[in-house]
């Protein structure tokens, strides 16, 4: 169900490797679905830089406001423009168009990070 | 945690893919799979179908409903009509609210009154504690009836059909008798959305059939099942206030903006004279509504009010709006400040961001 050439945090953040040391970054299917209809996303300037697990952004839904971290240390290369028009991109396809940042990994990948099979178990207990 | 408690409509929310939380102890629909926005949207343009079975009904009956429900309500219930609907409220001695609550009247001797879910148990001892003085009988028909709630501009094109009665005899407020396919009914013609609709009411056991009838009678007209989530934004931007938000046991009725449902004028009533001490003395705050001047920022229920950077009040609800495009919400000021075009500040995650009181409701439907 969920991507296996992703890796997920336990606040439901993905982060895709792209494998020159850099990754993409924004929040899985199972987040926006809890979160409802997505209005706005707050995002950080390019170059800005960040611990693993440091709060990058906000994402606002109707209903309610989440704030969101980064997977693994990184400096941001990139923000995903789109979204300031098309914040319901993280609706329609989390993993796909409704990514958020594009980050230089700053150090090693974060030892906590779930692979797709642990993430589902993760997603099935809290939605139980 | 005791279990949370279902309406007879349960299995058919979660058959449509509902996302359900838990409202006021009871397992609730806040959106279907087309979302909060697209629900907002049908009910403003088209037709939305709510369940609203959570609702607890309470009916009062005997030679001495009508005065009884006079004293124990503000709004001047001798004035209403037989078939005719008033919102008013339970009030305790000092003015605050008990709950909000919607008063059928069906003849001098029997009114139907229609409160918040949440309240049911502590509105129902609250009108037998005070019934016990007068020739009435208090019975909790909440366990037994379901009203779903038809709203939106479309909602006579769908009800029509099934129904014995023309129900554009039936004005805003108002409500009639009728038979439902066959099924004797309640409609009445209200809502929690600022739209034009309908809400009826019918045994449980009749609850899914009703649902599905006005479903398939709604298909060629766009209706879509809607949630709590687009309940509540519509009812904001109509500027209906919600128990726990804009009122409760800590704001008085005049505050709360209410002042045209309590009839200090009409003799008294349970709050009366709190009211009018609070009256007498003037308000030192008001229930205002404001919009907040950056498109990027949004206000949220319990958000602390600021002025000149110190906390002078407190957000009761705030959202996206939908049909305005602006962020909006309702607050608690200072008098100084609820004035129209007052700046004031919301304290966003430690933000200050700028807001400004505007004219309400938010949202008005033409007539």
């Amino acid at each position: 169900m969920y991507p296996s050439d992703l890796k997920y945090t336990k606040n439901h953040e993905f982060i895709k490797l792209l494998g020159d040391g850099t990754a993409l970054v924004g929040i899985t299917s199972y987040a926006q679905e809890a979160l409802g209809d997505v209005v706005f996303v707050d995002l950080p300037e390019v170059g800005a830089k960040f611990e693993a697990g440091g709060e990058f952004g906000t994402v606002e839904s109707v209903k309610t406001v989440s704030e969101i971290f980064m997977p693994s240390a990184g400096e941001v290369l990139e923000v995903n423009g789109d979204l300031e028009t098309h914040p319901e991109f993280v609706n329609e396809d989390a993993f796909g168009k409704g990514w958020m940042l594009k980050v230089k990994l700053t150090g090693p990948l974060a030892a906590d990070l779930l692979d797709a099979a642990a993430y589902e178990t993760l997603v099935n207990e809290e939605s139980h | 945690m005791s279990e949370l408690k279902k309406t007879p409509l349960n299995a058919v929310h979660r058959a449509l893919g509902a996302k359900m939380v838990d409202f006021g102890g009871w397992d609730m629909p806040v959106q279907y799979p087309s979302g909060i926005i697209a629900e907002h949207v049908a009910v403003r343009t088209k037709v939305g179908l709510f369940d609203v079975a959570h609702m607890g009904e309470i009916r009062v009956k005997g030679p001495q409903a009508m005065a009884f429900l006079d004293w124990l309500t503000p709004n001047a219930v001798v004035k209403l009509a037989h078939g005719q609907i008033h919102y008013t409220a339970f009030l305790y001695e000092n003015g605050t609210f008990v709950d909000d609550l919607l008063l059928h009247k069906i003849s001098d001797d029997e009114f139907l009154l229609v409160v918040n879910a949440s309240n049911v148990d502590k509105d129902f001892a609250w009108v037998k504690q005070h019934a016990a003085k007068w020739d009435v009988t208090v019975a909790n028909e909440s366990g037994e009836t379901t009203s779903v709630a038809l709203q939106g501009p479309l909602s006579l094109a769908v009800l029509q059909p099934l129904m014995d009665i023309d129900l554009s005899q039936i004005k805003y407020y108002w409500f009639a008798f009728g038979k439902f396919q066959g099924l004797p009914v309640m409609i009445a013609r209200t809502g929690y959305t600022g739209e034009d609709g309908f809400e009826v009411y019918c045994p449980n056991a009749k609850a899914v059939w009703v649902w599905n009838a006005l479903m398939e009678s709604g298909k060629p007209h766009g209706l879509i099942p809607t949630g709590l989530g687009c309940r509540n934004t519509l009812r904001l931007e109509a500027k209906m206030a919600l128990y726990g938000h804009e009122i409760d046991d800590t704001t008085n009725a005049l505050e709360a903006d209410l002042g045209w449902i309590i009839k200090l004028q009409k003799g008294d009533f349970l709050g009366r004279d709190a009211l009018l001490k609070v009256k007498e003395q003037g308000l030192t705050r008001k229930l205002a509504g404001f919009k907040m001047l950056e498109k990027r920022d949004i206000a949220r229920d319990h958000m602390d009010v600021l002025i000149d950077g110190r906390k002078a009040g407190y957000v009761t609800s705030g959202s996206p709006s939908t049909t305005c495009g602006v962020n909006l919400g309702c607050c608690y000021v200072p008098v100084s400040h609820a004035g129209l075009g007052s700046r004031i500040e919301i304290e966003i995650r430690g933000k200050a961001c700028p807001a400004e009181i505007v004219p309400t409701p938010f949202y008005k439907r033409a007539k």
